[in-house]
């Protein structure tokens, strides 16, 4: 087998890094792809929470570079899916306990197991963004629809193509085609006229996420969701398949019609 | 003595020898040398002496024995030219005889322009480019990227980040992009900002004018 390694990475954070790890994770996985999630973000970790496995957690990231532990063992199997797999990070670490040279090996060994490694970056710029973008063969940078944000994306695009791993790809989280109608919020394609990449994914705003994440069961799998097709959308663009791109408004169209009626009658 | 190869064939320099004993040598020389000098054709430059048909004649057909053509005689005495001549040899290298082809003046429409230095790339936010001259850039200019020039500042694309043109106090330096909406744009000590956006963006440069950076249209 020779695995993908995809890193998701934001610069700036909050932006749903964690959650599109996860939710990629889930949708690739539910396809019967082998796949890892690595959370590389050492002391602050938080995708086991969102893929609700933080109770199962024994060895970490660290431990398995740091060979206390076997790579397969670290790797915590998924409630629901037997073909996905976390290794999570190391909480009472910091970054400096991982070199860019030890995830690069960590992943050519998870290479010849699995089909997709996807590392979850810490924010920022340091040394943990560096240990997630050194082994990757594909980036993709999540931004929201908002100036800090795609500044911060600006910034790291730009590192990605200084180390050789470009052009990344963009996920446009959290849009709200309400706001961007009514011209508050940026649109996806302001964002890409910015920011000059190709765009993977767009992903509506919407409160199932922040419920799914908090139940420990990622929005991909609730079909009723936006979001979580978003999200299913891009697992297929990155296996290849040519994906029409969602219609952002149909839903909330209705009940911008509905508004409208009742704003006009008053 | 100088032996050189040319175009028309041997050339042996016996300008600063006295004839006789110069003659000497050659005849030593090519008696050494018979390969080299047999097949060959030989011009000598005998310089000021003064040689009539006898000895140019007697040295033709000595040399013409050994295989070698005496084909000239470069020499600054006229009767020693005419000799020559008379004789049926050349008395001008191929060389010289060319004229010498005089410099042409530049026209006034060569520019030898100014240094500068160019990027083909999207400056996004956290890249610097701080040169020396003018600085061109094929792409955008993020919001978040710099640029410090001594001179002017050409962007082929949106401009968006911080510029600085004539940065060592040319006032005289000019910022132009095809949509001009820097965050900063400063011209030698002046300090710009850019007013809210409004419409489709255009082409524009920016200059100092009576002590304030302008930005006008571009007219083309």
């Amino acid at each position: 087998m020779n695995g993908k390694v995809v890193t998701i990475t934001s610069g700036k954070g909050g932006v749903g890094k964690t959650t599109t790890t996860a939710n990629l994770g889930i949708a690739l996985a539910s396809t019967g792809d082998k796949v890892v999630c690595i959370d590389s973000d050492i002391g602050l970790r938080n995708l086991d929470v969102v893929m609700g496995l933080e109770n199962r957690i024994v060895y970490d990231l660290v431990d398995a570079i740091e060979g206390r532990c076997r790579t397969s063992q670290a790797m915590i199997r998924d409630k629901q899916f037997e073909t996905l797999f976390l290794i999570p990070a190391a909480q009472t670490r910091d970054k400096n306990a991982v070199s860019p040279s030890d995830m690069v090996r960590l992943c050519d060994a998870l290479r010849e197991e699995l089909d997709w490694i996807l590392i979850d970056s810490p924010a920022g710029i340091e040394r943990g963004f560096r240990n997630a973008l050194a082994p990757s063969d594909e980036v993709l940078v999540v931004t929201n629809p908002e100036v800090s944000a795609v500044r911060d994306a600006d910034r790291i695009i730009g590192l990605v193509e200084a180390e050789e791993k470009g052009p990344a790809k963009l996920i446009i989280n959290r849009i709200n085609p309400g706001m961007v109608k009514r011209g508050d919020m940026l649109s996806a394609d302001d964002v890409v006229e910015l920011l000059a990449v190709k765009l993977i994914g767009i992903v509506p705003e919407d409160e199932a996420v922040l419920v799914s994440t908090n139940h420990g069961s990622p929005v991909v799998l609730n079909e009723k969701s936006r979001a979580g097709q978003a999200f299913a959308d891009i697992a297929k663009r990155l296996k290849g398949e040519t994906v029409p791109w969602m219609d952002l408004d149909e839903k909330d169209g209705f009940f911008n019609r509905i508004g409208k009626m009742i704003s006009g009658g008053s | 003595m100088e032996i050189k190869g040319t175009k028309d064939g041997i050339l042996v320099n016996l300008e600063n020898q006295d004839w006789l004993e110069a003659k000497g040598d050659l005849v030593g020389q090519i008696d050494a040398r018979l390969d080299f000098f047999n097949g060959a054709q030989l011009i000598l430059d005998v310089g000021n002496n003064v040689l009539r048909a006898k000895e140019l004649g007697e040295l033709r057909d000595f040399l013409s024995e050994k295989g070698v053509l005496l084909s000239g005689i470069i020499s600054q005495s006229i009767v020693t030219k005419e000799t020559a001549q008379m004789l049926g040899m050349t008395t001008k290298l191929t060389k010289l005889i060319e004229k010498p082809v005089k410099k042409m003046k530049p026209l006034d429409t060569v520019i030898a322009g100014e240094a500068a230095v160019m990027i083909h790339r999207t400056m996004r936010s956290g890249f610097k480019v701080a040169y020396q001259g003018h600085v061109v850039v094929l792409g955008d200019v993020n919001p978040g990227a710099e640029i410090i020039a001594s001179g002017s500042i050409v962007v082929w694309g949106h401009l968006r980040g911080m510029v600085h043109a004539g940065a060592e106090g040319d006032e005289e330096a000019v910022v132009c992009a095809l949509d001009l909406s820097p965050m900063q744009l400063r011209i030698g000590s002046h300090v710009a900002v850019s007013p809210p956006e409004s419409g489709k963006p255009q082409p524009e440069i920016a200059s100092v004018k009576e002590n304030q950076i302008i930005a006008e249209p571009w007219q083309y």
